[in-house]
């Protein structure tokens, strides 16, 4: 680069600042091994209990499987209803294009409390409440911004002549898009699909609202916390945090993959 | 002929999406408009509600503390975002991959997960307190949990990234060749940096600063952990509205109020500068 290399003081305030950003999350790792029964920093003595405790505890796993189906119906929901309006989007004259492609990107500025007060408003009367479809359909509007930016992203990318040449070869359009566009927009896709699960496995605000006597995993995180300091709650993060660290290698390691072929 | 049945494929396309929009998404937002509508004497039509939310002070004392908490993270947010974004534009590619995955992490790490850290680290006894005190900086421990000022360091923390990237975005897009000719020309480091850098990036200082501040504006979670029953926020005053108090008039008149307002501050932001420039 150009210019003067930053002021020493800068670094540091660099490094202070990236010290402040990660010291959470590395904590709770450490203190999840604590053998005390309050939370402490350092830990005076080290055990696995709390992981034992969370792998024991019916209520623990009950909310974690809700978490992982919820979380899976939505990615498959968010990620299929995001691509198809995408490409509509960006390809298909439609007309109103861009109010329509406000309002699917317009949920990640509404606050969510406003929108989780006014889904439990209407959902107790469509007795949604403590439903999985209920929970789906709310995180699906939630996630659905996320999938139509990257996949748009793509879109806008791709060159349009390889459909035409797919299309002058004799390919009808459900064949040019499973043949051609898709495997192309792949690397949007499977970042959105990634987006999708994760804001849906990590949403507290409508969880709280909506669950029900089905909760959540952060819901039930939230009531550990809320009102007494649950060591558990450090356990199932640390094994939160480890399992969001494979996913995001995973999908760096797919980008890759696709940057290679592309080559 | 051929029109029409290319509007009936877009709409075939769109159409999934927009149902699910249309009914769990904007529907449950006009019925909360309506509500809001509802506050008069017997649920009477009219503008009862937002009469009881803006007059009472102590509403609206929860309002003014939402906005000082929002200002304060959003300020903070910036003062530590932009040398960080500059130093970071400045780094060799190992440095910045490095430094990326802290800036990132959070964003990936449960919200839940960073409030309970904090928690146990600004406890009467806890890391931050026992620190001061064993360096003789204070005698009696400071109230951290249960303030604002916990708060404040609670939701900075979760809402930097948000900062960091636009600013980061935006002084790595800045031609090389401006500094160096501002150089050539005889200016200083500082002139440099006062007369070309910062006013080049002030828009991903905007952008940055609005994403920090209209977030800030709903947050629920850390408030209510970090701050509990002294720190109460907007969010919190709607949500024990519905849940405690039952009072959906009321409730609805206050998420009106901060839906408006973010409605109006994202919009506007997008008409002066343009959101889609700057959130590259």
């Amino acid at each position: 680069m150009t210019g003067a290399r930053p002021h020493p003081l800068l670094w540091i305030v660099t490094g202070l600042v990236l010290v402040y950003l990660a010291v959470p999350s590395l904590l709770v790792v450490i203190m999840s091994f604590s053998g005390g029964l309050f939370l402490e920093f350092p830990p005076r003595t080290w055990s696995v209990r709390w992981y034992q405790a969370y792998w024991s505890s019916g209520s623990w796993k009950d909310a974690t499987l809700r978490s992982f189906e919820v979380a899976c119906a939505v990615t498959m929901l968010a990620t299929s209803l995001g691509t198809l309006a995408s490409i509509a989007l960006v390809r298909l004259v439609v007309p109103g294009r861009s109010a329509l492609r406000a309002l699917m990107v317009s949920p990640v500025v509404v606050p969510t409390i406003v929108l989780s007060i006014g889904l439990y408003s209407v959902y107790a009367r469509w007795r949604l409440i403590g439903t999985a479809a209920g929970l789906i359909l709310a995180h699906t509007v939630l996630a659905l911004p996320f999938v139509v930016l990257n996949v748009t992203a793509v879109l806008y990318k791709l060159d349009r002549s390889l459909e035409r040449a797919a299309r002058i070869l004799g390919a009808g359009p459900l064949r040019t898009f499973t043949q051609v566009m898709l495997p192309l927009l792949w690397p949007g896709i499977a970042s959105g699909a990634i987006f999708a699960f994760l804001i849906s496995f990590d949403e507290i605000v409508v969880a709280m609202f909506i669950s029900g006597s089905h909760p959540t995993l952060p819901k039930l995180m939230f009531d550990g916390i809320r009102y007494e300091l649950n060591p558990v709650v450090a356990a199932v993060s640390s094994q939160l945090i480890l399992v969001t660290s494979l996913a995001l290698l995973g999908s760096a390691w797919a980008r890759r993959r696709t940057e290679r072929a592309g080559e | 002929m051929r029109a029409w049945s290319r509007a009936g494929q877009a709409l075939l396309l769109v159409g999934p999406a927009l149902i699910l929009l249309l009914a769990v998404y904007l529907y449950p937002l006009a019925r909360l408009l309506l509500l809001s509508f509802t506050g008069g004497p017997d649920g009477a039509f009219g503008f009862g509600a937002y009469g009881r939310f803006l007059e009472s002070t102590v509403y609206t004392s929860v309002l003014l503390r939402t906005f000082r908490i929002s200002l304060t993270v959003t300020l903070v947010c910036l003062v530590l975002a932009y040398p960080v974004s500059y130093v970071l534009s400045r780094a060799g590619s190992l440095t910045l991959r490095v430094a990326m995955v802290f800036v990132l992490l959070p964003l990936w790490t449960s919200i839940l997960v960073r409030s309970y850290a904090w928690m146990v680290l600004l406890q009467n006894n806890g890391l931050i307190n026992q620190l001061l005190r064993r360096l003789h900086v204070i005698d009696a421990p400071l109230r951290l949990m249960y303030s604002e000022t916990g708060v404040v360091i609670g939701m900075a923390q979760v809402l930097l990234p948000f900062a960091i990237l636009p600013i980061f975005a935006s002084l790595r897009n800045i031609d090389p060749r401006l500094p160096a000719a501002a150089r050539v020309m005889g200016a200083g480091p500082w002139r440099r940096f006062r007369s070309v850098t910062l006013p080049l990036s002030l828009p991903g200082v905007a952008a940055a600063g609005l994403l920090v501040f209209v977030q800030a504006l709903g947050f629920f979670i850390i408030p209510a952990l970090l701050g509990g029953s002294r720190v109460i926020t907007l969010a919190m005053v709607i949500e024990s509205q519905v849940v405690d108090l039952l009072d959906w008039s009321l409730a609805s008149s206050m998420a009106m109020v901060l839906l408006v307002v973010t409605v109006l501050l994202v919009v506007g932001f997008d008409r002066l500068l343009g959101l889609d420039k700057v959130w590259v």
